[in-house]
């Protein structure tokens, strides 16, 4: 029997509509709930709340930039981690994404301006700061600074990467190194947080830039929430490491939705093109 | 020297070990404590101040566990809030303003993890001292003692040498975190501990610091160590300022 086609459906009826559309394309807003279709968001931000979903590097690469050109992309985890477990991990991180580290690296022009770009990748074993990963900065960094260009970092990471145990811990420091060098020659180096960016990332570059922005309740931090409720027994708050609340006790500069991100960019790139040493 | 990676472990974490304060008072004469960060409080979980070692003044910042109920609970177990991390910064650019060497002292589990710090910045607090070690010209050395527990311990090791004492440890979480997250199982601690490679000795061998210490627990070996310190802190004063930066940003690029 048909329904009449002016006749609203019932929940039922809007329920099995909704099972028979592909997951990827109905999306549910882990920050606000809120159900929308992938096609209709823009820029895959929720029309409700603003938070923007989360991207691979290239997607990323894609929205921000009018041109990108990418350097270091054979770099990849040295041979001697050769721990079984993590190999096959490394692979499935590689077929997955299509590149060889949780981070892309390269020079790009935004609204006209040039400079070095890196944009991590969450879906790279977490995003995890590894010793390839430490190197592809540091690599941009040295050469940015060589060309004269400020540095642009998408940051999103579940922090050190435990499989490669205390060489993740020495990227922190290698990393900071030539973000202070870069700064030394009065060079700008502008960071965006984005979901999530945690522990030995943001205890790092992520949080050494001279303007930082961040997307959208981004949650950003350095202990878990679960680390915390297990170690001391507290329950943190429900708005606990989102960027409202860092933007509230003063560890960002402002919150940016998705779609002014390249614009915001590029204004804050031709304010800070060149050296000043 | 025939024990496991998780007797090192346990020594590292031991009750007997000299205290932070101990040892700076047997490193420096004169020790004159500076607290706080000058913006928000003091944590007692950082100790810092200026001494003398034969004769020139250094300054000495160091991380330490308290030895009664009472004082771990203000000291948090030797975990540092993120005034802790930024008094040390503000010690270490104050020894960089007056030329004077800079000394840690590290021995911690890790940052402290609670509301508080992650609310006052525990990631910023710990980043910018890594920003901070990178760009003092002053000579810096940093000694872990005992634990050297992830980026809470990091946040003091970014020195011209990195040194540690026989009975420490060194790494990116502790081995009971280690065998929970990647085995779904904290009681494999002591292979967790075996496979890190987070003793004095493993990280000596691979690379990761420049000398091995003899564990103080008499008058003589802090007297050793303290000479050992002073000796350090000559051959690197020798080096032209811009010269042992390079050299400090140089041993950290290798990794
Ligand atoms: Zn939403």
């Amino acid at each position: 029997m048909m329904n009449n086609r002016f006749e609203a459906p019932t929940p039922e009826q809007l329920a099995q509509r909704l099972d028979k559309i592909p997951d990827d394309v109905m999306v549910r807003c882990p920050v606000c709930q809120t159900t929308f279709l992938a096609h209709d968001a823009i820029d895959k931000t929720c029309p409700e709340c603003g938070y923007g979903l989360r991207l691979g590097a290239r997607e990323r690469i894609m929205m921000v930039t009018d041109q990108f050109e990418e350097i270091d992309r054979e770099v990849t985890i040295p041979a001697r981690f050769n721990d079984l477990q993590y190999r096959q991990k490394i692979s499935q991180a590689k077929k997955k994404t299509q590149q060889n580290e949780s981070v892309v690296t390269g020079f790009a022009t935004i609204g006209r301006q040039a400079c070095g770009l890196a944009v991590m990748d969450s879906r790279f074993i977490m995003g995890s700061l590894g010793s390839a990963t430490g190197e592809k900065l540091t690599r941009l960094f040295e050469q940015a600074r060589q060309r004269q260009l400020p540095v642009v970092v998408f940051t999103t990471s579940g922090g050190a990467r435990m499989q490669e145990g205390i060489h993740s811990l020495m990227q922190m420091t290698k990393v900071s190194q030539a973000v202070s060098e870069l700064q030394a020659a009065g060079l700008a180096y502008l960071v965006v947080l984005t979901d999530p960016t945690m522990g030995g990332v943001t205890a790092s570059f992520a949080m050494q830039g001279d303007i930082i922005l961040a997307e959208p309740h981004t949650m950003v931090g350095f202990a878990g929430r679960r680390v915390i409720e297990q170690t001391i027994k507290q329950t943190p708050p429900a708005d606990f490491q989102r960027a409202e609340t860092l933007l509230e006790h003063g560890f960002i500069d402002t919150i940016v939705p998705r779609p002014q991100l390249r614009q915001t960019l590029a204004r804050l790139l031709t304010w800070h093109a060149g050296g000043t040493q | 020297m025939t024990r496991t990676a998780f007797e090192a472990v346990q020594a590292a974490r031991s009750e007997q070990k000299i205290t932070t304060r101990a040892l700076i008072n047997g490193v420096v004469d004169h020790f004159f404590e500076c607290h706080g960060d000058r913006n928000a409080s003091d944590d007692a979980a950082v100790i810092g101040g200026i001494g003398e070692l034969n004769g020139q003044p250094v300054t000495v910042i160091g991380i330490q566990k308290g030895q009664t109920l009472a004082q771990n609970q203000q000291c948090h177990f030797g975990c540092p809030e993120p005034e802790g991390y930024r008094k040390a910064q503000r010690l270490m650019q104050q020894a960089d303003k007056f030329g004077r060497p800079v000394v840690t002292l590290i021995n911690t589990p890790g940052a402290f993890p609670d509301v508080h710090a992650e609310h006052h910045g525990q990631g910023e607090a710990i980043a910018q001292c890594l920003l901070t070690g990178a760009q003092i010209k002053v000579p810096y050395l940093s000694i872990i003692v005992g634990e050297g527990g992830s980026g809470g311990a990091l946040a003091l090791a970014g020195g011209d040498e990195v040194w540690m004492f026989e009975d420490s440890i060194y790494s990116v979480l502790s081995p009971e975190g280690y065998a929970s997250i990647l085995w779904k199982d904290a009681h494999r601690v002591a292979e967790a501990a075996e496979q890190m490679r987070l003793t004095a000795q493993d990280l000596y061998e691979d690379g990761i610091i420049d000398r091995v210490v003899d564990e103080v627990n008499d008058v003589a070996k802090l007297q050793q160590l303290r000479q050992q310190i002073a000796e350090k802190i000559t051959t690197l004063s020798a080096l032209p300022a811009a010269e042992r930066l390079a050299q400090r940003h140089a041993r950290f690029r290798k990794f």
